[in-house]
């Protein structure tokens, strides 16, 4: 059923101080509002849960890129339109500017912003694998001052996180420490735009010959919350990277992941493909 | 809630008009200014067909509520052409065929013309990336991928 306007409202704060003022004095009240590009579907089926929103998308503080020696850090409201453009994210983050590439067609990503990404914490986003393989950080601001949280604790359960209804996403910040890694993302949907992932892979191994000194694997919709495969990580981690480990890598994913049946794909072939991104990944590494 | 009195630059011109806050630009441009060349398809950002250009940037108007739109530049369909004379891309796309039941061709149009104004000369990848938000489901997309192509070469020998 489509939502009826009148019961809606939104706001557009004169400054971040007032949105996260008004975010703090009516916990739960107010929902952030930046992009729109997932709330605006919630919207017009009936399915949102909020009625008052308020308009973050104006504060170009939150869309700032800073690059230091050590981090790129990417302002929260930034598009991912202007993910894909920044050259540091090019050249040493490519699987990010891939996923963004990557999330509906360009006036998604026009509009569509990192934060929103986050915060929405649907399990088939497609920047969140990569984020992952990156250990991004999150910063959370409110009235009440700010932290960081490793996005590897952000999501707690489906559509669940560790941030708070006065909290606001600004910062995610990525350590400039994987170039000499090797990385692979891909996104399996049921076609080549336009599609929500059936998988989404992000993977990241840095070899010392041919041994795996370190390594990363994060998944998309196989499972409750975006996920960072841990186990098949420390099972990879120190081992001679051939044909045998790779095999076997294929069985301890799929211990790992719990992929569902619903409207997009099945457990059986969210299984199958897992596995073979995972060989796939790995032997690109090898080779 | 009210209705709030919301003041926009659509096709060059100044409009000030009042809507509730959550309704959604499109609806704004078809039902309060009455400029239906705005098409809406699927109303959940897959299907491009309502797509206008938001101070320079290509959107899918059924995802914007208005109340984000204070003091934007809007150009719809209906600012492409200047006067009688039509763009160039829309004169590729009468002379390929590439609109058929006319539903995707406004967005695919602007997703096109927004395509050229910022690559004025772009691989062929990049014209399909740049019409992937756009969905059409008479043509099988080659006849508009030609009008484009078409287009991209009738610009540059206009220089």
């Amino acid at each position: 059923m489509r939502a009826y306007l009148p019961e809606f409202e939104m706001i557009t704060p004169r400054s971040l101080t007032d949105a996260l003022d008004l975010l703090s004095r009516d916990a739960g009240v107010w929902q952030p509002f930046a992009g729109g590009t997932d709330l605006m579907v919630l919207f017009e089926s009936g399915k949102l849960n909020h009625k008052r929103f308020i308009n973050i998308l104006p504060f170009n503080e939150l869309r700032q890129i800073e690059i230091t020696n050590e981090h790129i850090t990417i302002g929260g409201l930034t598009t991912y339109t202007q993910v894909q453009s920044n050259e540091i994210l090019q050249t040493e983050f490519s699987m990010l500017c891939r996923a963004a590439s990557e999330t509906g067609g360009q006036a998604i990503q026009n509009r569509g912003t990192i934060g929103g990404n986050i915060a929405n914490a649907s399990p088939a986003a497609d920047s969140p694998p990569a984020l992952l393989a990156y250990n991004a950080e999150v910063e959370l601001i409110s009235s009440n001052g700010s932290r960081w949280v490793e996005y590897k604790d952000f999501h707690t359960g489906y559509k669940q996180s560790v941030m708070r209804a006065d909290e606001l996403i600004s910062r995610v910040r990525l350590r400039r420490d994987t170039g000499d890694w090797k990385t692979y993302y891909r996104k399996v949907g049921t076609r080549k735009a336009q599609a929500i992932s059936k998988v989404c892979f992000a993977g990241a191994v840095k070899l010392d010959g041919n041994k795996i000194e370190d390594v990363r694997i994060a998944y998309g919709s196989v499972a409750p919350v975006p996920l960072r495969c841990v186990e098949t990580e420390n099972f990879l981690r120190g081992q001679v990277l051939d044909k045998t480990l790779i095999q076997d890598s294929r069985l301890k994913i799929q211990e790992e992941i719990t992929p569902i049946d619903d409207i997009r794909s099945t457990l059986l072939y969210r299984n199958n493909v897992s596995a073979n991104l995972l060989e796939d990944f790995l032997s690109q590494a090898m080779a | 809630m009210s209705k709030i009195e919301i003041n926009l630059n659509i096709n060059g011109e100044t409009v000030a008009t009042h809507a509730y806050p959550m309704a959604r630009l499109l609806d704004v441009l078809r039902e309060e200014l009455r400029l239906t060349g705005t098409k809406e398809g699927c109303g959940e950002g897959e299907c491009g067909a309502c797509t206008v250009l938001i101070n320079g940037e290509i959107v899918n108007s059924c995802l914007v509520p208005v109340a984000q739109c204070e003091g934007m530049e809007i150009k719809t369909i209906e600012g492409i052409a200047t006067g009688e004379t039509l763009h160039e891309v829309q004169s590729c796309f009468i002379t390929h065929g590439g609109a058929q039941c006319g539903i995707c061709t406004p967005g695919m149009v602007i997703a096109a013309v927004n395509l050229l104004e910022k690559n004025p000369n772009p691989t062929e990848e990049e014209i399909r990336n740049g019409l992937a938000g756009n969905l059409c489901r008479c043509t099988g997309y080659m006849k508009i991928f030609e009008s484009v192509v078409e287009a991209v070469q009738n610009l540059k020998s206009k220089i």
